[in-house]
Parts: C-alpha cells; sequence; structure tokens
C-alpha cells in the first residue's frame, strides 16, 4: 500500500536518507530498526509529510505522490503517533480527538456524533478511556492510546508509531500490543520505531534496518536472530553487548535506614559498597526511582537515615550530595538532564563550576574548562565531539553522555543511575555498560535502577526488588536470573499476574 | 565556513543589532544633520545609560527565564527614597551624600529579594508575581508623594553626577559602560554567570548539577532591582527631583531592549554587549524623534513596531528549523 523507492533526503549538505527503498503491505506491521541517527525518524516524518524528500518517488495505493505535506499525508490515510504527543492537556479526551475537525451542525457542535464516533473508535482498538476526563489527568498508555484513537478518526490505513512503548510499563505496553494486533487484523499497516528488540520479534512481519541513512536490509522477523539484526544495526559482530564486570565489594560507601517517601517508599534499606553494582528492580511507578532521588535530596525524605561513607547525612540537597561525592543521572533527559540551548561543555561542566581546577572565587577559568572536559568526551565516545554545539543537537545516545560526563568531572564515588539506557541505541548502550565497567572497576560504587532484566542480570552483583514502595527481595550473585526477579515483581498473595 | 555556520555565527554574535545599530544611526544622521551635534550625542549617550542601566538587569532576570515588569515601578521608588533622604538631611555633603543613595539601591534590592523569593520558593509565575510588585510599589510611591515632586536634592549631587562631566562624558554614561562590562564578564567568566543560563536553560538539569536554583533566582531579581535603583539615583541627579511617575514605559522598554539585543524568551540565552547596542537603538531612534518633533505620543507607537520587526527579522533569518 506504501511504496517508496530511491528516497533521498539532504538537510543543508548532510545526507540523511541515501536511496532508501521501503515498502508497508496492508495488514502488516514494518518494523525499523536502526541506532540513533540513522535515518529512521527521518523516513517516519517524510512519510508524515513533515517534509519533503529530495529525491525518489513514493507512491501509496499505487498512486504516484509527488509531494506530501502533512495535511496530503494525512487525505492520503496516513497517521503518525511521535513521542511527543499533540494533545492539550486542559481539554478532554472527546474535544482533543476531534480538535480542528468538530463536527458540527449549522451552528453548533454536534456533541453526540462526535461521541458515538470517539466510542467507536476505542471500540475498534479494543481500549477504553472516559471520554470526559481531561488530558493531563491520563496515564502515559491512555494519553498514547488517545493519540492512536486521534490518528485512527479517519479511517487511517498507515499508521506510524514512534517508541510507542518508551515510557509505559509492561502492563500498559500489553495493552497497546492488543490494540495493535487489533488494527493489523482490520488492515492497518503499521510502521513501526522502537530499540526494543524483544517488542519487535513479538510484533513485527519484517524488519528493516538502517545505518547511516542507508538501507541495510529488509527481511522477514522469523528468518533473522537478534545477533543478526544487532550486527546489521551496529555494522559489526558485537562480541557481547554486556562486558564482564570483576566486582570486588568492599566497604558499605552508602546505606538507607529505613527510608521513606511520603506515597512513593516505604521503610527501604539497601546498602551499596564501593566496588559493586547494586541493582534496583521494580515495575515502573514502584518506587525505585523516588528512592533514588530520594538519597540524592530530590525527595523529601519522612522518616529513616541515609549514611554516605559512614556519616549520617542530615538534610541531604543535590549540591552537598555532589560534593561528597554522590552524583544521580536522571532517567528524564529532557526535563532534568540538559539545558537544550546551551553548548554541550556547559551541561558537562555544570555540576563542576565549584571545583578549583575550574574556576577560583567565582571566576571561571575558560581555557581549563575546555581542556578538562576533553577526557570524559573521549572516554565515553561523544559522537560528533563538538561540545560546542547546543546539547540539543545531539542524538539520545549522545545527549546522554553529556549528562554521565557530568559524574566524570569531579571526584565521584558513588553513582546512581536511573534507567541509563532509555531510548538509547545499541551502540551507546554498550558504552554507556563500559563506562560503569571501568567506575566499578577502580573502586566506585553504583546503584543502577533499571525496568531492563536483562542489565541487571549481566551488570549487577547484587539486586533489591521493590514492589509498591517496598523492597521485597534481596537476590545475590547467581541467584539474579530473569525468572526469579520477575516473580518478586507481583504479590504472590494475589497471584493475579504471574508472570511466565 | 559553511553558509549555515556562518548564518549561526552571524546570529549568535548579535549580527542583527548591529546591522540595526547601524542603520538606526545613519537614518538619523541623513534625516537630522543635528543629531551628530556634540551635546545631542552626549545627551543620546545619557539617555541610553537611562535604558542600558536597568535593560541588564532585565536580561538576567529573562535568561533565567523570568520577566521583570516592576522595574520602572523601582525607578520611581528610588528617585523618590534618594530625594527624600536628602531632604531630610539638608547639609549633607561629600560622603554623608552616599547614604540616601545606599537607602534607595536598598529598597531596590528589596523589591527584587521579593519578587525573587516568590517565584524561587513559591513557583509562582514570574510574569504575575513582578506585575503585583510594579503595582505595590507604584501605588507606594503614587501615596508617599501625592504625585507632587520631591524637592531638595543636593546641588552637590545634581552637579557631580546630573550635570557634570567626566573625562568630558556624562558620569551616567561611564557608570552604564561599567555595569555593562561587568555583565559582560559575569555572563562569560563566572560561575554564577553559568548558573543563569543553567537555570534559564533547563531548571530541572541545574538543581540536579548541584546548582542551587532557588538562590540563582533570586540573585537575579535582586540584581534587577539593584540595577533599577541605581538607574532611579541616576535620573534623580539629572533632573533634580524625586518623581513618582519617571518609571513610566521602562518595564517594556528594557524588555524591547532585551528581546532586540537577542535574549530569548524562554531564557537560557541572551548577551549583555547585544542589549547594550539593542538599547542604545533605541535611544537613537527616541532622539531622533525628539530632534523631528514627532509627537511623543507616537514614541511607544514606533518602539511596539521596532519590537516586532526585531523579532519577525530574527525568525525570518533564522529561518524555520526543521525538526530532525
Amino acid at each position: 500500500m506504501l511504496e517508496l523507492t530511491g528516497i533521498t533526503k539532504r538537510f543543508g549538505g548532510v545526507v540523511a536518507l541515501d536511496g532508501v527503498d521501503f515498502t508497508l503491505l496492508s495488514g502488516e506491521l514494518h518494523a525499523l530498526l536502526g541506532e540513533n541517527g540513522a535515518g529512521k525518524s527521518t523516513l517516519i516524518n517524510l512519510i508524515a509529510g513533515t517534509y519533503g524528500w529530495t529525491e525518489g518517488s513514493c507512491r501509496i495505493d499505487g498512486q504516484t505522490v509527488s509531494a506530501l505535506t502533512p495535511q496530503k499525508s494525512r487525505d492520503a490515510g496516513v497517521a503518525a503517533v511521535f513521542q511527543e504527543f499533540s494533545l492539550v492537556p486542559d481539554l478532554t479526551v472527546e474535544e482533543n480527538l476531534f480538535l480542528g475537525r468538530e463536527i458540527k451542525g449549522r451552528l453548533f457542535l454536534n456533541r453526540r456524533a462526535m461521541r458515538a464516533r470517539a466510542e467507536e473508535r476505542f471500540r475498534d482498538i479494543g481500549f477504553h478511556v472516559e471520554l470526559d476526563s481531561k488530558i493531563e489527568t491520563l496515564t502515559r498508555a491512555q494519553k498514547q492510546m488517545v493519540e492512536i484513537a486521534k490518528g485512527m478518526l479517519s479511517d487511517a490505513k498507515i499508521l506510524i508509531l514512534d517508541e510507542p512503548t518508551a515510557s509505559l510499563t509492561d502492563g500498559e505496553a500489553e495493552k497497546l500490543f492488543a490494540a495493535i494486533a487489533g488494527l493489523k487484523a482490520r488492515g492497518v499497516g503499521i510502521i513501526y520505531v522502537s530499540h526494543r528488540m524483544a517488542e519487535i520479534r513479538r510484533l513485527a512481519d519484517r524488519v528493516t534496518v538502517l545505518r547511516g541513512g542507508r538501507k541495510i536490509d529488509t527481511v522477514a522477523i522469523a528468518a533473522a536472530s537478534d545477533a543478526t539484526l544487532i550486527e546489521m544495526m551496529v555494522g559489526q559482530p558485537v562480541e557481547r553487548l554486556y562486558p564482564s564486570i570483576s566486582q570486588r565489594p568492599a566497604e558499605i560507601v552508602l546505606a538507607t535506614r529505613g527510608i521513606s517517601v511520603s506515597g512513593t517508599v516505604s521503610d527501604a534499606s539497601i546498602v551499596v559498597r564501593a566496588g559493586e553494582i547494586v541493582g534496583l528492580a521494580g515495575l515502573v511507578g514502584c518506587g525505585r526511582s523516588e528512592l533514588c532521588r530520594a538519597v540524592f535530596g530530590l525527595e523529601r525524605v519522612t522518616s529513616g537515615e541515609i549514611e554516605l561513607h559512614g556519616a549520617v547525612v542530615r538534610a541531604p540537597a543535590p549540591h552537598s550530595m555532589l560534593r561528597a561525592g554522590l552524583c544521580y543521572y536522571p532517567a528524564d533527559r529532557g526535563a532534568e538532564g540538559l539545558a537544550l540551548s546551551r553548548p554541550g561543555r556547559e551541561n558537562v561542566t555544570m555540576a563542576a563550576l565549584d571545583d578549583p581546577r575550574l574556576s577560583r572565587g567565582g571566576l571561571l577559568k575558560s581555557w581549563r574548562e575546555r581542556r578538562a572536559i576533553a577526557a570524559p568526551l573521549k572516554t565515553l565516545g561523544l559522537r560528533p565531539m563538538a561540545p560546542e554545539r547546543a546539547a540539543s543537537s545531539f542524538s539520545g545516545g549522545n545527549q546522554q553522555k553529556l549528562v554521565l560526563a557530568r559524574g566524570l568531572m569531579r571526584p565521584v564515588s558513588v553513582h546512581i543511575f536511573d534507567e541509563p539506557t532509555v531510548g538509547i541505541d545499541v551502540g551507546a548502550k554498550s558504552e554507556v555498560y563500559r563506562l560503569m565497567k571501568s567506575l566499578v572497576e577502580n573502586g566506585a560504587a553504583i546503584l543502577l535502577s533499571s525496568s531492563e532484566l536483562p542489565e541487571l542480570v549481566h551488570l549487577a552483583n547484587r539486586v533489591h526488588v521493590m514492589r509498591e514502595g517496598r523492597i521485597v527481595a534481596e537476590l545475590k550473585a547467581d541467584g539474579i536470573t530473569e525468572a526469579s526477579v520477575l516473580r518478586h515483581y507481583f504479590d504472590a498473595q494475589t497471584g493475579a499476574t504471574e508472570a511466565a | 565556513m559553511s553558509p549555515d555556520t556562518l548564518r549561526r555565527r552571524f546570529l549568535e554574535t548579535g549580527g542583527i543589532v548591529i546591522l540595526l545599530l547601524v542603520a538606526v544611526a545613519a537614518a538619523a544622521a541623513i534625516v537630522e544633520p543635528r543629531f551628530l551635534n556634540r551635546l545631542n550625542i552626549l545627551n543620546v549617550l545619557r539617555n541610553f545609560s537611562f535604558l542600558a542601566v536597568p535593560a541588564i538587569g532585565q536580561m538576567i532576570v529573562m535568561t533565567t527565564g523570568g520577566f521583570d515588569l516592576s522595574v520602572g515601578a523601582t525607578v520611581a521608588l528610588a528617585s523618590v527614597v534618594t530625594a527624600a533622604a536628602m531632604a531630610a538631611m539638608p547639609d549633607a555633603h561629600g560622603l554623608q551624600l552616599l547614604v540616601p543613595v545606599a537607602l534607595a539601591l536598598a529598597s531596590g534590592a528589596c523589591v527584587g529579594l521579593v519578587n525573587g523569593t516568590l517565584v524561587a520558593r513559591l513557583s509562582l509565575s514570574p510574569f504575575m508575581v513582578t506585575l503585583a510588585s510594579l503595582s505595590i510599589v507604584a501605588g507606594l510611591t503614587l501615596y508617599y508623594t501625592q504625585g507632587i515632586p520631591i524637592y531638595g536634592v543636593s546641588d552637590a549631587f545634581v552637579y557631580a553626577i546630573g550635570r557634570g562631566q567626566v573625562l568630558g562624558l556624562p558620569p551616567a554614561l561611564l557608570l552604564a559602560i561599567v555595569v555593562i562590562a561587568i555583565a559582560i564578564i559575569l555572563q562569560r567568566r563566572t560561575a554564577l554567570g553559568r548558573h543563569f543560563y543553567a537555570v534559564g536553560g533547563n531548571v530541572g538539569a541545574a538543581r540536579l548539577s548541584g546548582v542551587r536554583t532557588h538562590r540563582v533566582l533570586i540573585t537575579a531579581y535582586v540584581l534587577s532591582g539593584l540595577l533599577a535603583a541605581l538607574t532611579g539615583v541616576l535620573i534623580t541627579a539629572r533632573i533634580g527631583s524625586g518623581q513618582s511617575t519617571i518609571g513610566g514605559t521602562l518595564g517594556l522598554e528594557t524588555i524591547a531592549a532585551a528581546v532586540i539585543g537577542g535574549v530569548s524568551l524562554r531564557g537560557g540565552s541572551g548577551r549583555a554587549e547585544n542589549v547594550a547596542m539593542a538599547a542604545l537603538c533605541l535611544a537613537i531612534i527616541a532622539n531622533a524623534m525628539n530632534l523631528t518633533q514627532i509627537d511623543s505620543k507616537f514614541q511607544t507607537l514606533v518602539l511596539g513596531s521596532v519590537l516586532i520587526g526585531a523579532l519577525a527579522f530574527d525568525r525570518i533569518v533564522q529561518g524555520r528549523r526543521a525538526n530532525v
């Protein structure tokens, strides 16, 4: 139903896509795989009509289309759901669905018709959202569904989903997958961008791998192993994504003693030793992230104690924790990680300006600053190595490197990583893991909060599992397997959702 | 260098403001030859100082992602405080005159402290907070003076600061140059300056990096209040009396200078030297209109048009960025 031939897109002198062929069949889910900067988002943006292509041709339903605009693309039956939602938070679900294409009588809105149409759409995708709730009160999964329903409102035949599960919990993702199955059954062709291999394996019919703006290949998912796909993405065989880390636990550097954060964490006690990686596992919303944030002084601790290097921390606050050698790397790079309009360099040194190497009496030593960032950025492999560029101009993985470089700019002995690999590509992931390896092997302690089980299984020396704000289990060494961690995710008492 | 890099450089270094400045100055000189008269140039530079000083404060607040609408009211407050304190100590001379000036500066810093505290600690909208403090401060000064100028400003003060010359230049101009120079150093060479950008760029990231964001925000508003008060003192020395009406449109004019000077309304960027050049442009435009005897009522109209023109031009040159 969609056929792109030899599509090339240049931005100024940069070739973002180079002669890419792409086809989409009716009722199939076609996954796009590739590292950040491979051209995935350029390709879906071209199909959605965000910008035109430089060379090549496009046929939709056998009709040659010379150029696409967002409007033309929509008329041709394309609906795109991007990572940034296009919903107005203050309006209700129904108002958002029909925004700009309200069904009107002669003078007034025909609310009954809109309501019926909306309910029909939600039935089609097998998901229910209260039509009168305001968008801001919805969970991310519900917003995602509203976004999809909005796309489907005009009977779209081609649906583009850009990392739809990036911030969904497992349960929410399940609902999305069910809705996707329903759409496929109705003959909708779906273009699906994701970094999660398991998800692609489960949903996709065919996969197209892009690398550096070129199409590497299109294969049926059944015919390719994960290793093959990763190799196609990265361009070389991945020896191992996870480095082998020699953990030598020494003295306790960080301990929480029964700390609670109102509404999210209750009575949590963990210890982290120098020279080891301690994992924090649990479903999204179990209090993992809040526990990490509380330790760094970002959430108010209502009871309990935090001990750093054997001393009780009275009032944890980011500036004093940094000074004491503890650094927290946030999960949400956009909201908390980077000042996007500022140069990469300033973002890297943001946490280290009080270091006497960089400033004296409040005056900065600019030339030293430029020199000081060189080594950390080289270690992390920032690409492109252009720290004077605005942080916004880097890809997700490289933005993460800018955030992580902060911890290398000053003496840090305890690193707290909160979802360090969310939304970054395989190459950047392995660089993050290698960084952790070198930190731990040089005697630092790492607390790693993650929803990626393989990450915890391969990297952690011990894993604490959290459920509903409490620490429910501690697993050690060989006892850490995906199955053993998962068993503690859900309440054994109700037994409602025992995972396989 | 590729055209893209060139264009970015041009924008970053304030190329637009330089172009605008040259164009405005040339136009003024062609339309009205008296513009180039030495006394008139000094007059322009003096008025430039009265705008540039508070505009630097406005810029600092705006780089943190805020606004300070109370600038004009604070100028008037400082003027009234200076005059009232001088009238209360009639025999004061020399160093004693520093007391009224210190009081005036302290009053401006207080307004900034309250603004900053409300914005930082209670996360109130800067727009609303400073709009309210504008109203309160203006109300106070108007009530105290009943709209009547306060006389009794020390002659020595007027002759030295207001009408005197140092190295052939108005003292206000020299002070403005010092303020601009300090601001440039602050922005490029100090941790505090970097923190202003960081807080405006992403307050969450700044906090996570150990920046004491509340303190930084409060400092920004205090600096703005302080610079507004300094302006009030300078204007008082010039006109020789304390007046509750002098700040009038300064809130808008300082924002205009900042925006024309390339300060982003969303915070996180802006440079002092460009804001100073923008202030000079506005001072030249106002002077040219005075010389050609254009009705003063038209002047705010022109100010608004220049503001919109600068914004539109900037957007067109920048081009609509593709979201890659």
